[in-house]
Protein backbone atom coordinates (compact mmCIF):
# COMPACT_ATOMS: atom_id res chain seq x y z
CA UNK A 1 0.00 0.00 0.00
CA UNK A 2 1.29 3.34 -1.32
CA UNK A 3 2.10 5.76 1.32
CA UNK A 4 -0.30 9.32 1.81
CA UNK A 5 0.61 11.35 4.12
CA UNK A 6 3.66 13.65 5.94
CA UNK A 7 6.01 13.95 3.09
CA UNK A 8 5.07 11.58 1.23
CA UNK A 9 1.47 12.68 0.87
CA UNK A 10 0.03 13.27 -2.97
CA UNK A 11 -1.38 17.11 -3.39
CA UNK A 12 -1.31 17.12 -6.69
CA UNK A 13 -3.44 15.55 -9.61
CA UNK A 14 -7.20 14.59 -10.44
CA UNK A 15 -9.54 14.27 -6.99
CA UNK A 16 -6.94 16.49 -4.73
CA UNK A 17 -9.76 19.04 -3.63
CA UNK A 18 -13.30 17.09 -4.36
CA UNK A 19 -13.62 16.28 0.06
CA UNK A 20 -13.44 20.49 -0.23
CA UNK A 21 -15.53 20.76 -3.12
CA UNK A 22 -18.41 17.57 -1.57
CA UNK A 23 -18.18 19.52 2.05
CA UNK A 24 -18.90 22.70 0.43
CA UNK A 25 -22.36 21.75 -1.44
CA UNK A 26 -23.13 19.16 1.55
CA UNK A 27 -22.95 22.29 3.58
CA UNK A 28 -24.64 24.28 1.55
CA UNK A 29 -27.62 22.22 0.98
CA UNK A 30 -27.96 21.77 5.21
CA UNK A 31 -28.07 25.76 5.56
CA UNK A 32 -30.48 25.89 2.42
CA UNK A 33 -32.80 23.28 4.12
CA UNK A 34 -32.31 25.27 7.82
CA UNK A 35 -33.48 28.38 5.70
CA UNK A 36 -36.81 26.92 4.29
CA UNK A 37 -37.23 25.17 8.10
CA UNK A 38 -36.89 28.80 9.48
CA UNK A 39 -38.86 30.40 6.99
CA UNK A 40 -41.64 28.24 7.27
CA UNK A 41 -41.97 28.77 11.14
CA UNK A 42 -41.18 32.31 10.84
CA UNK A 43 -44.85 32.64 8.60
CA UNK A 44 -46.66 30.18 10.32
CA UNK A 45 -49.68 32.15 11.81
CA UNK A 46 -49.12 34.02 14.71
CA UNK A 47 -47.68 37.79 15.81
CA UNK A 48 -43.93 38.09 15.12
CA UNK A 49 -42.76 39.08 18.18
CA UNK A 50 -40.40 37.92 20.99
CA UNK A 51 -42.54 34.84 22.02
CA UNK A 52 -42.82 33.23 18.77
CA UNK A 53 -39.19 34.01 18.05
CA UNK A 54 -37.80 32.98 21.11
CA UNK A 55 -40.63 29.66 20.35
CA UNK A 56 -39.08 28.93 17.40
CA UNK A 57 -35.60 28.32 18.93
CA UNK A 58 -36.52 26.87 22.24
CA UNK A 59 -37.53 23.33 20.34
CA UNK A 60 -34.36 20.82 20.89
CA UNK A 61 -34.76 19.92 17.74
CA UNK A 62 -34.49 22.96 15.83
CA UNK A 63 -31.11 24.07 18.54
CA UNK A 64 -29.51 20.08 17.54
CA UNK A 65 -30.52 21.84 13.60
CA UNK A 66 -29.18 25.44 14.26
CA UNK A 67 -26.24 23.85 15.94
CA UNK A 68 -25.13 21.74 12.84
CA UNK A 69 -26.18 24.75 10.54
CA UNK A 70 -23.27 26.77 12.61
CA UNK A 71 -20.71 24.22 12.22
CA UNK A 72 -21.92 23.79 8.54
CA UNK A 73 -21.60 27.25 7.83
CA UNK A 74 -17.97 27.75 9.46
CA UNK A 75 -16.64 24.67 7.18
CA UNK A 76 -18.50 26.30 4.09
CA UNK A 77 -16.84 30.06 4.45
CA UNK A 78 -13.41 28.10 5.40
CA UNK A 79 -13.53 26.26 2.15
CA UNK A 80 -15.14 29.81 0.43
CA UNK A 81 -12.26 31.92 2.23
CA UNK A 82 -9.33 29.66 1.64
CA UNK A 83 -10.32 29.88 -2.15
CA UNK A 84 -10.00 33.63 -2.18
CA UNK A 85 -7.03 34.01 -0.19
CA UNK A 86 -5.62 31.59 -2.31
CA UNK A 87 -6.81 33.20 -5.83
CA UNK A 88 -5.57 36.78 -4.70
CA UNK A 89 -2.74 36.38 -2.23
CA UNK A 90 0.09 35.29 -3.63
CA UNK A 91 3.15 36.38 -0.63
CA UNK A 92 2.95 32.90 1.50
CA UNK A 93 3.88 34.54 4.74
CA UNK A 94 0.41 37.36 4.20
CA UNK A 95 -2.16 34.16 2.60
CA UNK A 96 -0.71 32.36 6.20
CA UNK A 97 -1.79 35.25 8.18
CA UNK A 98 -5.27 35.46 6.75
CA UNK A 99 -5.82 31.68 6.55
CA UNK A 100 -5.01 31.92 10.28
CA UNK A 101 -7.11 35.17 10.59
CA UNK A 102 -9.72 33.17 8.89
CA UNK A 103 -9.75 30.42 11.13
CA UNK A 104 -9.97 32.15 14.31
CA UNK A 105 -12.37 34.45 13.21
CA UNK A 106 -14.88 31.40 12.25
CA UNK A 107 -14.11 29.24 14.94
CA UNK A 108 -14.91 32.32 17.55
CA UNK A 109 -17.96 33.14 15.36
CA UNK A 110 -19.07 29.32 15.86
CA UNK A 111 -18.51 29.64 19.19
CA UNK A 112 -20.64 32.40 20.23
CA UNK A 113 -23.46 31.46 17.82
CA UNK A 114 -23.71 28.21 19.85
CA UNK A 115 -23.81 29.68 23.15
CA UNK A 116 -26.79 32.08 21.89
CA UNK A 117 -28.80 28.83 21.13
CA UNK A 118 -27.89 26.86 24.41
CA UNK A 119 -28.37 29.50 27.29
CA UNK A 120 -31.71 30.03 26.43
CA UNK B 1 10.36 28.47 -35.75
CA UNK B 2 11.80 30.29 -32.95
CA UNK B 3 10.58 33.37 -35.01
CA UNK B 4 7.17 31.41 -34.72
CA UNK B 5 7.19 30.86 -30.80
CA UNK B 6 7.79 34.59 -30.39
CA UNK B 7 4.62 35.37 -32.21
CA UNK B 8 2.13 33.67 -30.19
CA UNK B 9 -0.13 35.73 -28.33
CA UNK B 10 0.05 35.78 -24.40
CA UNK B 11 -2.67 35.68 -22.10
CA UNK B 12 -2.61 36.49 -18.60
CA UNK B 13 -5.01 37.32 -15.63
CA UNK B 14 -6.18 40.45 -16.12
CA UNK B 15 -4.61 42.98 -13.95
CA UNK B 16 -6.81 44.91 -11.36
CA UNK B 17 -6.50 47.90 -13.10
CA UNK B 18 -8.40 46.06 -15.96
CA UNK B 19 -11.40 45.25 -13.96
CA UNK B 20 -13.29 48.68 -15.12
CA UNK B 21 -12.85 48.18 -18.56
CA UNK B 22 -13.51 44.07 -18.32
CA UNK B 23 -16.53 42.92 -19.72
CA UNK B 24 -17.78 39.95 -17.91
CA UNK B 25 -20.95 37.84 -19.53
CA UNK B 26 -23.81 36.85 -17.13
CA UNK B 27 -22.28 33.74 -15.73
CA UNK B 28 -19.40 36.02 -14.91
CA UNK B 29 -20.78 38.70 -13.02
CA UNK B 30 -23.05 36.32 -10.55
CA UNK B 31 -19.71 34.29 -10.06
CA UNK B 32 -18.09 37.27 -9.85
CA UNK B 33 -20.84 38.57 -7.12
CA UNK B 34 -20.92 35.30 -5.66
CA UNK B 35 -17.25 35.77 -4.19
CA UNK B 36 -18.02 39.30 -3.17
CA UNK B 37 -21.41 38.27 -1.46
CA UNK B 38 -19.76 35.91 0.59
CA UNK B 39 -16.60 37.73 1.65
CA UNK B 40 -18.96 40.43 2.74
CA UNK B 41 -21.52 37.61 4.88
CA UNK B 42 -18.08 36.35 6.87
CA UNK B 43 -17.14 39.86 7.42
CA UNK B 44 -20.45 40.65 9.00
CA UNK B 45 -20.74 37.57 10.67
CA UNK B 46 -20.16 39.18 14.01
CA UNK B 47 -22.69 41.51 13.47
CA UNK B 48 -25.16 39.04 12.48
CA UNK B 49 -24.59 36.46 15.24
CA UNK B 50 -24.86 40.19 17.76
CA UNK B 51 -28.38 40.81 16.12
CA UNK B 52 -29.13 36.99 16.22
CA UNK B 53 -27.79 37.08 20.50
CA UNK B 54 -30.12 40.39 21.24
CA UNK B 55 -33.34 39.37 19.49
CA UNK B 56 -33.22 35.60 20.82
CA UNK B 57 -31.32 36.09 24.81
CA UNK B 58 -34.02 38.13 26.57
CA UNK B 59 -37.25 40.17 26.19
CA UNK B 60 -35.34 43.29 27.39
CA UNK B 61 -32.54 42.40 24.90
CA UNK B 62 -35.19 41.81 21.91
CA UNK B 63 -36.17 45.37 22.41
CA UNK B 64 -32.92 46.52 21.91
CA UNK B 65 -32.39 44.52 18.90
CA UNK B 66 -35.79 45.85 17.61
CA UNK B 67 -34.90 49.37 18.62
CA UNK B 68 -31.60 49.47 16.19
CA UNK B 69 -33.23 49.66 13.33
CA UNK B 70 -34.82 52.92 14.44
CA UNK B 71 -32.66 54.66 17.48
CA UNK B 72 -29.46 52.90 15.85
CA UNK B 73 -26.11 51.88 18.10
CA UNK B 74 -23.46 53.73 19.07
CA UNK B 75 -23.16 56.43 16.39
CA UNK B 76 -24.21 54.55 13.83
CA UNK B 77 -28.06 56.00 13.06
CA UNK B 78 -30.72 53.36 12.27
CA UNK B 79 -30.96 53.85 8.60
CA UNK B 80 -26.99 52.88 8.27
CA UNK B 81 -28.26 49.42 10.26
CA UNK B 82 -30.83 49.36 8.03
CA UNK B 83 -28.74 49.82 4.78
CA UNK B 84 -26.06 47.59 6.28
CA UNK B 85 -29.02 44.64 6.65
CA UNK B 86 -30.38 44.96 3.05
CA UNK B 87 -26.75 44.51 1.71
CA UNK B 88 -26.99 41.36 3.78
CA UNK B 89 -30.53 39.79 2.71
CA UNK B 90 -28.91 40.69 -0.76
CA UNK B 91 -25.63 38.88 -0.04
CA UNK B 92 -28.02 36.33 1.31
CA UNK B 93 -30.26 35.97 -1.95
CA UNK B 94 -27.87 36.06 -4.37
CA UNK B 95 -24.91 33.88 -2.58
CA UNK B 96 -28.17 31.09 -2.08
CA UNK B 97 -29.47 31.19 -5.43
CA UNK B 98 -26.26 31.40 -7.08
CA UNK B 99 -25.59 28.48 -4.93
CA UNK B 100 -28.74 26.45 -5.80
CA UNK B 101 -27.64 27.18 -9.57
CA UNK B 102 -24.33 25.21 -8.70
CA UNK B 103 -25.86 22.86 -7.21
CA UNK B 104 -28.57 22.20 -10.34
CA UNK B 105 -25.45 22.49 -12.42
CA UNK B 106 -24.06 19.74 -11.05
CA UNK B 107 -26.60 17.58 -10.59
CA UNK B 108 -28.35 18.03 -14.11
CA UNK B 109 -24.88 19.32 -16.01
CA UNK B 110 -26.92 21.97 -17.42
CA UNK B 111 -23.65 23.36 -18.41
CA UNK B 112 -24.59 24.58 -22.16
CA UNK B 113 -23.74 28.10 -22.81
CA UNK B 114 -26.82 29.07 -22.98
CA UNK B 115 -28.27 27.39 -19.84
CA UNK B 116 -25.15 29.41 -18.18
CA UNK B 117 -26.76 32.44 -19.63
CA UNK B 118 -30.23 31.91 -19.32
CA UNK B 119 -29.80 30.71 -15.79
CA UNK B 120 -27.38 33.84 -14.67
CA UNK B 121 -29.95 36.03 -15.73
CA UNK B 122 -32.71 34.18 -13.71
CA UNK B 123 -30.09 34.59 -10.84
CA UNK B 124 -28.98 38.03 -10.85
CA UNK B 125 -33.07 39.00 -11.61
CA UNK B 126 -34.62 37.27 -8.55
CA UNK B 127 -32.22 37.98 -6.20
CA UNK B 128 -32.07 41.68 -6.76
CA UNK B 129 -36.27 41.61 -7.22
CA UNK B 130 -36.19 39.73 -3.71
CA UNK B 131 -34.14 42.18 -2.21
CA UNK B 132 -36.13 44.76 -3.38
CA UNK B 133 -39.13 43.12 -1.66
CA UNK B 134 -37.28 42.62 1.38
CA UNK B 135 -35.81 46.10 1.63
CA UNK B 136 -39.35 47.44 0.93
CA UNK B 137 -40.51 45.40 4.30
CA UNK B 138 -37.29 46.95 6.22
CA UNK B 139 -37.80 50.42 5.51
CA UNK B 140 -41.69 50.19 6.44
CA UNK B 141 -42.84 50.91 2.86
CA UNK B 142 -45.68 47.97 3.06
Amino acid sequence: MSTNFGSKRIVVGAHYGSRDWLSQRVTAVLMALFTLALVVQVLLPGEVGYYKWSGIFSAQWMKVLTFVVIVSLAVHAWVGMRDIWMDYVKPVGLRLALQVFSIVWLLGCAGWAVQVIWRL
Amino acid sequence: MADTLKERPVYRNIHISDIRTYRLPPAGIVSILHRVSGALMFLLLPFVIWLFDNSLTSEISFDRFASVFTAGAGFLPGWFIKLVCLGLIWAYLHHAIAGIRHLWMDMTHSVSKEQGRSSAIITLASSVLLTVALGAKLFGLF
